[in-house]
């Protein structure tokens, strides 16, 4: 048998850089109560949601995620050429092929990197980031970019009631590269498909297309089992992802948890027991849910005002349709 | 052991206070969840949940809406619980 020799990468993987686009449109409640029956207070009461942002036609999940990717590349003080593949994390994105992956590392003037799209849902970041660790330990790419990118508005009925005020838009974006120390904890993940039915898009394109249904496909969802799951069966995974990395809650520095709802965010505060010394992400009360780009963008938000810095220890943990999770310690960048 | 309607009804009184801030001696069998106890839909989710880890009941999502006052609640565990 010939020998075949193997790849070589970094002993360790570490975010080096964050960057987001938030769309120019900032959508208030008021906006949403054009079309559902709610309130101000209610939906501030039940989501902590005050404003998101909603993408124009300029602001395609591409275009988004090139501003978004290219100030990550600039926070880690690299170049474009440098960058070996770009993952990008979208449900939003309207042309499967080719993925939109491509486009991306084409026009942040990449040199040929790998590029593909994956579909997790509000874990999405973290399954990105996981692939990321893979290739940088095992040594298919040096840097690679991770984006969570969004047009939620795309996918949001918006005469739901359960679901017309909790969507946003935008994209997040790290760049994801070599260290000599840990700084990407092991990832706690999995998937329950047995409870795919408590979010998901209303009916398939084709349903739409044959004439089936009136309405464009949306995404739907059962909030109260949503929220059951979330609080307390995604605060055990937050913890198991703690004790993988052997960081104790007092160690911790910064919790961000997928932004879906702030009541979510307040339940599992209180059921990991966090101390208050950590600071948590509430990105969401200005950005809405944006599914798979929400941790980057709160992470990049906090880092930009201050609350978090560089080197800090953070939890990160994203859930969603599917059911899919995913969550790790990580060093901010 | 199973729990009395008594010991429901202090375990619910309890919980509705860490969970709502109400002082306990206001949480009574007559009293609505949402109406008396600033317990909103969602906050009745975590309720629900510290009850049936501590009355060792399942509450299922489709059940808790019938659930409207804490005689209701407490009505549901005594009959349930194992
Ligand atoms: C969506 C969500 C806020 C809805 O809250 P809820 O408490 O489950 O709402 P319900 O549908 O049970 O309704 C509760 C009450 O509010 C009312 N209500 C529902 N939607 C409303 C709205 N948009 N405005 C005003 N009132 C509303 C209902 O009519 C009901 O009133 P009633 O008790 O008098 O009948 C909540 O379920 C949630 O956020 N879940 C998690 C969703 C999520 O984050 N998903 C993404 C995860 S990736």
């Amino acid at each position: 048998m010939s020998k075949i020799k193997p790849s070589k990468g970094a002993p360790y993987a570490r975010i080096l850089g964050v960057g987001g686009y938030r769309p120019t449109r900032v959508v208030p409640n008021e906006v949403i109560l054009e079309t559902i029956d709610s309130s101000d207070e209610w939906i501030r009461s039940r989501s902590g949601i005050e404003t998101r942002h909603w993408a124009n036609d300029e602001e395609t999940v591409a275009a988004m995620s090139v501003e978004a990717s290219g100030k990550a590349i600039a926070d880690a003080g690299i170049t474009a050429e440098q960058i070996g593949a770009v993952v990008v994390s979208t449900v939003s994105h309207f042309k499967q092929t080719p993925a939109v992956a491509t486009e991306i590392a084409d026009k942040l003037g990449t040199n040929r990197a790998a590029a593909f799209d994956i579909s997790a849902g509000c874990a999405g970041f973290g399954y990105g980031l996981t692939l990321a660790k893979g290739m940088i330990v095992e040594g298919s790419a040096e840097y690679v970019l991770v984006i969570g990118v969004e047009r939620l508005s795309d996918l949001t009925d918006l005469e739901d009631r359960a679901t017309a005020f909790l969507f946003g838009d935008g994209a997040g974006a790290v760049v994801v590269g070599p260290s000599k120390e840990p700084a990407i904890g092991p990832t706690v993940w999995g998937s329950e498909g047995d409870k795919s039915d408590t979010i998901k898009q209303t009916v398939p394109w084709t349903d739409y297309r044959d004439g089936e249904v009136a309405k464009f496909p949306a995404i739907t969802q059962e909030g109260q089992a949503v929220f059951r799951w979330a609080v307390f069966e995604m605060a055990k995974v937050a913890q198991q992802a703690l004790d993988a990395a052997g960081i104790s809650s007092a160690e911790l520095d910064v919790f961000i948890p997928h932004q879906a709802n702030e009541r979510i965010i307040d339940s599992m505060v209180k059921t990991l027991k966090l101390p208050e010394s950590v600071t948590v992400a509430r990105d969401v009360r200005t950005t809405g849910n944006t599914s798979a780009a929400s941790i980057p963008l709160a992470m990049e938000r906090l880092l930009a005002t201050g609350e978090a810095k560089s080197g800090d220890t953070a939890l990160v943990i994203g859930f969603g349709a599917g059911l899919v999770y995913a969550a790790t310690v990580v060093t901010l960048p | 052991m199973a729990a009395t309607q008594e010991e429901i009804v202090a375990g619910l009184a309890e919980i509705v206070n860490e969970i709502a801030g109400i002082p306990v001696e206001d949480v009574q069998l007559d009293k609505s969840f949402t109406d008396d106890l600033d317990v909103d839909s969602l906050s009745m989710v975590e309720v629900v949940v510290a009850a049936e880890e501590r009355f060792d009941v399942k509450i299922p999502d489709d059940d808790v809406k019938d659930l409207k006052t804490v005689g209701d609640a407490t009505n549901y565990i005594l009959k349930n619980q194992d």
